[in-house]
């Protein structure tokens, strides 16, 4: 992904910076589609021995879970890049 | 006071709210007219993000398509938030620091093409429109109830509201005027809810009602109500409640849809240019969903709450006893909603076997068959229930206090308002702005510029009106196809234009068209041409569709189409410029964001 042709000190900075970022949000879309996709529904009946409130956990994974799960991913990103654009120095003003 | 006054008032009241401040907050410029001058903080913006999205199809339609159906449409639920973690990664912080008014702006100068950009453009109104279309329909309903007039009227007058209101003021006027319609449209969501999950489990939080057990139902000892709708549900012959009846490809092609039409819908985008800073756009989208998780975790329960509470009000005496009588419905005050729905033409009953009674069963099972044979039904007598009324009616099927009914019809007008406002503007910045003054008629004054605004949002309403007189689905059906179109054309342009400097003009002009064509043809292959009912070549169920997919979750698809063809052009074309990859370069990292850059 990064273009290695022109090496300055800035560029090699930029180039780390974001392969932290891709690091970070290929983790995040991991969860991602594993609490929607995976034990929303396809996942759901390897889970269904575990009961939540007359059903079983896929289902509230599906109802409610995996929006909770969503939350936490993005106010977790916006802190973990607010912190990255100060390591590498990035951050506006 | 009869309901119809209480009513008048709330939904008064709150346009007064909205009215009185749009004209506070006047949008003077052009600038101001599309992004608000940049000075909106992450919270107010996310709230006001909340509203601009929280349309008639999460507020009136949602609730309603999970209450008759089930776990199965749980996918509105993951697929309308889930596409959030995808703005917030992927696209909004990066669109921030591009920092021009328009989706399609970035669009044309990433792809250093002015063809892009009109592709773009036409993509943007193809899917806008069909979204006008599913608020329409929300409108219909909701004026049609709270004027007690048919549908038909109720949309009418709708479109004449949601013009005056588009045209009126900008984005910020709509900013803090959408503010407003958050703070009524989440009470008026919330509030009927918590009645009534305290009515049935004694639990005041909704959310949480649901996965709880019933309130003491006569010493039977205590049962969970997901177990119990899924009992009298079941013994009535329809598909049990909890349990999955779709196919695993067709519900995670369906969710996948909503989530990339999300973060492709240009209205919700618009929103994160109007951040100060690219950390703000990052929060700005966390915000958002706390918003909207707000009426999304209790919108499960608003849906299985009030499937119970119908169930039972058709069988007072539970399922193995007689059904409820015409004369009750005729005369029983807690059957009031049924007559006052009646006359919006979206209810109906008929004692089909005139015994008096109005058995509702699902008179498709085979099951039911034999039940019906021996107690002498002749098929399902409650003959229409418009998925659309549920969340609407909610609070009078429950019998709750008449200003609690009043506060709904203001929240349900409010959703459907705020969208359609966000939606029109969209629609008309990409026709005034990319389209006119980008494109035809660069040297046009800021006057005509909001004049031309102005005349496309009165066209766009127009069609839209005459397209939701006979809409394609229930208004959620019809919003999720919009989504659709969004995912299989503008995000993987987006997200393609950031994530790599290879795709080049060529590359992603071909794949947006090839997204887009492919999916709106489908559509139409399924829905019938521009929705016309009857023009259709193939059944709209997952049996009868042309690939096994149904044309709600096509979108999917297209989007990985779009992906594939502007790979495979690109690779097989010219590399970008270098000032493109510099472009791209400097989009990907905050320092520099300036304040808005006008051509």
């Amino acid at each position: 992904m990064a273009d290695q042709s022109t090496h300055t000190k800035a560029a090699a900075d930029g180039a780390g910076y974001w392969t932290a970022n891709i690091r970070i949000i290929v983790i995040s879309l991991i969860i991602w589609a594993l609490v929607s996709f995976g034990f929303g529904i396809l996942l759901r009946p390897m889970i269904s021995g575990i009961s939540v409130g007359g059903t079983d956990l896929g289902f509230w994974f599906a109802q409610q879970g995996s929006i909770l799960v969503f939350l936490a991913l993005i106010f977790f990103y916006a802190w973990r890049m607010n912190k990255l654009d100060r390591e590498y120095g990035v951050e506006e003003d | 006071m009869d309901q119809f006054t209480i009513n008048l008032l709330f939904v008064g009241a709150s346009f007064a709210l909205y009215i009185g401040i749009a004209i506070w907050a006047r949008a003077g410029s052009t600038s101001e007219f599309y992004a608000a001058g940049r000075g909106v903080h992450p919270v107010t913006n996310g709230m006001a993000t909340a509203a601009d999205w929280m349309s008639a199809a999460s507020f009136i339609g949602m609730a309603g398509l999970i209450a008759f159906t089930g776990y199965d449409n749980s996918t509105f639920l993951m697929g309308w938030t889930g596409g959030y973690v995808l703005l917030a990664l992927l696209l909004a912080p990066y669109l921030r620091k591009f920092g021009k008014f328009t989706v399609s702006e970035f669009i044309g100068d990433r792809f250093y093409s002015p063809t892009a950009r009109i592709v773009a453009v036409i993509c943007l109104i193809v899917a806008s429109t069909t979204y006008v279309i599913g608020q329409m329909t929300g409108v219909g309903v909701a004026f049609g109830r709270f004027l007690e007039i048919s549908n038909t009227s109720g949309l009418l007058i709708g479109a004449c509201v949601v013009f005056a209101y588009a045209v009126f003021g900008g984005m910020k006027g709509v900013t803090y005027t959408q503010v407003a319609q958050y703070v009524v449209l989440i009470m008026a969501y919330t509030i009927p809810a918590v009645f009534i999950s305290l009515q049935l489990t004694g639990n005041p939080i909704p959310a949480l009602g649901l996965f709880g057990e019933t309130a003491a139902a006569g010493g039977e000892g205590s049962v969970y109500l997901l177990q119990k709708l899924d009992q009298v549900v079941t013994e009535l012959g329809f598909a049990s409640y909890t349990e999955a009846h779709k196919d695993n490809l067709n519900m995670v092609l369906f969710t996948l849809s909503l989530m990339i039409g999300t973060a492709g819908l240009p209205h919700v985008i618009m929103r994160f240019f109007t951040v100060p800073k690219v950390s703000d756009a990052r929060w700005s989208a966390g915000w958002a969903l706390v918003f909207i998780a707000l009426l999304y975790l209790t919108a499960p329960a608003v849906g299985a709450m009030a499937r119970l509470n119908i169930t039972n009000l058709m069988w007072p005496n539970g399922t193995s006893n007689e059904a409820v009588s015409v004369e009750a419905i005729q005369n029983d005050s807690e059957y009031n909603w049924m007559l006052t729905w009646q006359k919006t033409g979206l209810l109906d009953w008929e004692d089909k076997n005139g015994d008096g009674k109005i058995q509702y069963y699902n008179d498709q099972s085979d099951a039911m068959a034999a039940k019906a044979a021996e107690n002498g039904w002749e098929g399902n007598e409650l003959t229409k229930f418009n998925r659309d009324i549920l969340v609407l009616a909610n609070p009078e099927i429950a019998s709750l206090p008449s200003w609690v009914i009043g506060l709904v019809a203001a929240g349900g007008l409010a959703a459907a308002l705020s969208t359609a406002a966000g939606l029109l503007l969209a629609i008309s910045s990409a026709v005034s702005h990319d389209l006119m003054k980008g494109q035809l008629t660069p040297n046009m004054s800021e006057k005509s510029e909001l004049l031309s605004a102005r005349i496309a949002m009165a066209v766009a309403i127009g069609v839209a009106t005459i397209l939701g007189l006979n809409p394609p689905g229930f208004a959620a059906q019809t919003v999720a196809l919009a989504f659709g179109l969004a995912a299989a054309s503008i995000f993987p342009a987006l997200m393609m234009g950031i994530f790599s400097k290879r795709v080049n003009n060529v590359g992603a002009v071909s794949g947006m068209l090839a997204g887009l064509g492919f999916t709106l043809v489908y559509i139409f292959l399924h829905k019938g041409w521009l929705f016309i009912a009857g023009t259709n070549s193939f059944p709209d169920t997952v049996d009868g569709s042309l690939l096994g997919i149904q044309s709600t979750a096509i979108g999917a698809v297209g989007a990985i189409i779009n992906f594939a063809v502007a790979y495979i052009v690109s690779m097989s074309t010219a590399d970008t410029p270098q000032e493109i990859k510099d472009l791209v370069e400097s989009v990907r990292v905050p320092a520099g964001a300036g304040g808005a850059v006008d051509h």
